[in-house]
């Protein structure tokens, strides 16, 4: 309860977050339209979860929460991998 | 009398229950994604081919209006807590017009397809095999779902606008509008998913 003052993030960061996750969308679009095979798949995702990370951490304001919620979030997004890779592993495996 | 009334709020439970909520919204999209993987997985060739059909521009187009969007929405945030409610609601309305031309381009996009007898259910779908069914079958259904929610979040931003034109919600208490945002970001994060699996990954 120290802290009642709210965080405002400046215009000026959101404008390059901006900027940041268009460019990352067109380079995922430049990248996958050269054919590189099964890396493509793992490019595209990658530079989705970065663009994931931006909207997480600046737009949904993460960065600036208390770890209370930013740790619940992380638990959440892990257990999401967890559940997606290991689906994967039984339907390659099986 | 100098006394002000204290009226009990608790900001920090009210975000953390918008964010439970969004976490349930993350699992039900997880689900789906984890049936496209292994759908895919299954009928790799079809899901390649199927894919080339998707539009990349209008794809690209869409993913960056709604990047703007989600800009646009967090900005208000940052007016409302400057005190400035003019550019806040300003910031608010663009961020309504930009979701409405996602779903005027996923209105033309769908037309498209649906023109070339391609929906759920279609009979000249069903002859170019079980793959194209699966991928289209999925295609409407996240597209449409993702849509469903792009609706639903400018209903909550409609209502947020209102309460900051009726001064509900001022530089002193903000936490909806700060939840509406939620919501939108949600939304865009998904599609920043789906846009790269049924665009991009041919």
């Amino acid at each position: 309860m120290e802290q009642e003052e709210k965080h405002i993030i400046p215009y000026r960061t959101l404008i390059i977050v901006l900027g940041i996750l268009i460019t990352l969308t067109l380079i995922s679009v430049l990248v996958t339209q050269i054919s590189l095979g099964t890396l493509t798949v793992a490019i595209a995702l990658l530079i989705a979860a970065v663009k994931s990370s931006f909207v997480l951490r600046i737009f949904m304001h993460l960065k600036f929460e208390n770890r209370f919620l930013t740790s619940m979030v992380i638990a959440v997004i892990l257990i999401i991998s967890a559940v997606i890779f290991i689906t994967l592993l039984d339907y390659i495996y099986r | 009398m100098n006394k002000t009334i204290e009226i009990h709020r608790d900001d920090e439970a009210s975000k953390t229950g918008m964010w439970l909520f969004l976490f349930t919204e993350m699992l039900l999209f997880a689900g789906l994604f984890v049936v496209y993987t292994v759908y895919r997985f299954r009928n790799g060739t079809a899901f390649h081919l199927a894919a080339h059909e998707l539009s990349v521009t209008v794809g690209t187009a869409n993913t960056i209006i709604l990047l703007i969007s989600s800009a646009t929405i967090a900005m208000s945030i940052t007016a409302i807590q400057k005190n400035n409610k003019k550019l806040s609601l300003i910031l608010l309305f663009i961020t309504l017009t930009l979701g409405s031309l996602f779903l005027v381009n996923k209105y033309f996009e769908w037309g498209h397809h649906i023109k070339d007898h391609i929906y759920p259910g279609s009979s000249i779908l069903a002859l170019r095999g079980q793959g194209d069914v699966l991928f289209y079958g999925l295609y409407f259904f996240m597209t449409g779902l993702h849509a469903l929610h792009i609706i639903v979040g400018m209903v909550f931003i409609g209502v947020i606008a209102r309460l900051i034109i009726r001064n509900k919600i001022d530089s002193g208490n903000f936490v909806l509008l700060e939840n509406s945002g939620l919501y939108w970001h949600l939304v865009d994060l998904i599609w920043i998913f789906l846009f790269p699996l049924f665009y991009l990954i041919t």
